[in-house]
């Protein structure tokens, strides 16, 4: 009987060992295969803002390089960087602010210097019927209006701030979100009178949103910096990626989403 | 009773022993290593900073708000799900039971477009003058959806192990449906309902995703302590440890409490204790 039991718990324990062992290094060998094999990957982690621009520029990068494999991860900066310093297969990082691309590569995990390849600025988002009227960034702050904008802590809200240094305005928000996303769902749903997010995020949002540019916005240019990481498996294929992203077709694919030229 | 208790068969197998440990482990191994990230020096001051102590003060309020509403209505249709017996009974309780398995995004997505500005309710309540967007009500809606289906299930649970054999001796006594809810039912189900709105207040506060997505995020109003350690995490990740380390204290602290009473949700307890609360109640 006692030995019946111990034979289970050892089966047990076996199994549990082995389920977790078939759960741990079986993506790492395959990682390790496509980098040794013919089939090339590189892995790109982007800014959420660049889906468009590089999901499309990660096609022709696949056409122009045969058997070789684009894999992007798109999510917001600081959540990239943080998932890079722990350790992330990376080959290559996307930035949208100079202040992640410097946690990345203050944690000597760059190799070389990042390169800047586009900018991005804030504008104003409303609902399609314009409920609130808004026709400059002073309107923002006039009473009643349900505002959104990205909160001090991340890049859109840091922007929103400057700007209003610059202007003198002082807004009041009626929710400071921690994703330029969730700023423009709030005024796609009609929750809110007006966003403060990017020019890119309207022109993916197309006809659910309406435009209200603002000259002051020049006051606040966001940069993109890009580089390759030194944990990366495929260094020439990342300088490739690289390449092509500050290249002409990269910069064009860029424009037609709305970037700005660095 | 302690003693037969004690000679009771407990013959859990060796083996399940230390599959329970591993699974337990797996439980505190993260919390562990978090509590190990804690930068202590600063652990004081990151916790009690005026962006968290008003992100606390909002949590506990608007949770117990939510446990309140969680009660009054929970009481009602756990009751109707356990004693009454009619046609879509079922339906109703997996309607009921939903938010237990939805995405807490989706909860948020479908209050927007029931109570927000554009929503099904939200144009007439708006009219009315009540405007709910951006709202601390917004939150407590939004932890009120996701908390019922806790509340119901546990005082379900225990109205179904406490059986109604009490209730039909009351009623054959002569005493009203109202009278036997309130002198019978309820003081059996006492502790089932206490560790219902337990976990309610507990699910409540830990409430992240619908209220992301329904009610946004301002300090004061509508950013709860989960919202303030997301966005913490954003640029400090000393705040963000400390802050999930306080919001894991104060939730051991609310879920010790309930179960550290005589009578656990467990149902053998729960009758037992309700009998003898019940011979007190309607004897004389």
């Amino acid at each position: 009987m006692r030995a019946v039991r111990r034979a289970a718990a050892l089966l047990a324990a076996g199994t549990l060992t082995a389920a977790l062992a078939a759960c741990g290094p079986a993506s790492g060998d395959g990682g390790a295969a496509s980098g040794d094999s013919g089939a090339k990957t590189v892995t790109v982690f982007a800014a959420a803002s660049l889906k468009a621009p590089f999901t499309a520029l990660a096609k022709q990068f696949e056409a122009t390089h045969p058997g070789t494999t684009v894999t992007l991860s798109f999510a917001g900066s600081s959540d990239l960087a943080t998932q890079i310093s722990q350790g992330a297969p990376a080959d290559v990082f996307a930035s949208a602010d100079a202040k992640n691309m410097a946690k990345v590569s203050d944690a000597s995990l760059v190799e070389g210097s990042p390169r800047d390849f586009a900018s991005n600025v804030l504008t104003i988002a409303v609902p399609p019927g314009n409920p609130a009227a808004i026709t400059s960034f002073a309107d923002l702050a006039r009473p009643g209006v349900k505002t959104v904008v990205c909160a001090a802590q991340v890049p859109c809200g840091a922007a929103a701030k400057t700007v209003e240094k610059e202007t003198g305005t002082t807004l009041k928000p009626v929710s400071e979100e921690s994703s330029v996303t969730d700023v423009l769902g709030k005024v796609i749903s009609g929750e809110a009178d007006a966003g403060l997010v990017y020019v890119t995020d309207v022109k993916t949002a197309g006809s659910k949103v309406k435009e209200i540019p603002f000259a002051e916005s020049a006051k606040a240019v966001n940069t993109y910096p890009v580089a390759a990481l030194r944990t990366g498996r495929n260094k020439d294929l990342a300088a490739a990626f690289i390449a092509a992203v500050t290249g002409p077709e990269g910069r064009q694919l860029l424009l037609d989403a709305g970037f700005g030229t660095p | 009773m302690n003693r037969r208790k004690d000679s009771a068969y407990s013959g859990i197998p060796r083996w399940v022993v230390a599959i329970a440990a591993a699974g337990a482990l797996f439980v505190l191994l993260p919390l562990a290593a978090m509590v190990a990230r804690v930068n202590w020096p600063q652990f004081i001051p990151l916790v009690t900073s005026e962006a968290s102590l008003t992100a606390l003060g909002l949590s506990l309020r608007t949770a117990a708000a939510s446990t309140v509403l969680c009660v009054l209505f929970g009481v009602p249709l756990a009751l109707v799900l356990a004693r009454g017996d009619f046609r879509g009974q079922r339906l109703l309780r997996s309607f009921v039971l939903l938010p237990l398995v939805l995405p807490p995004v989706v909860g948020g997505i479908a209050l927007l477009y029931a109570f927000g500005r554009q929503g099904l309710l939200g144009r007439s309540l708006e009219i009315a003058g009540i405007q709910i967007a951006f709202s601390t009500t917004a939150v407590v809606l939004a932890q009120t959806f996701v908390a019922l289906p806790f509340l119901v299930v546990s005082l379900e649970g225990a109205l179904r192990s406490a059986g109604s054999r009490y209730e039909a001796v009351a009623a054959t006594l002569g005493a009203r449906p109202t009278t036997v809810l309130r002198r019978v039912t309820l003081p059996l189900v006492l502790p089932g309902l206490a560790s219902g709105a337990v976990l309610s207040f507990a699910r409540s506060l830990g409430e992240f995703g619908a209220t992301l997505t329904f009610a946004g995020s301002l300090p004061g109003v509508t950013r709860t302590l989960p919202l303030e350690i997301y966005l913490q995490r954003e640029t400090d990740a000393d705040a963000a440890v400390a802050l999930s380390l306080l919001l894991v204290v104060v939730a051991v602290v609310v879920v010790g409490l309930s179960y550290r009473g005589p009578a656990p949700a467990g149902s053998g307890s729960a009758r037992s204790a309700g009998s003898a609360g019940n011979h007190g109640s309607v004897a004389p």
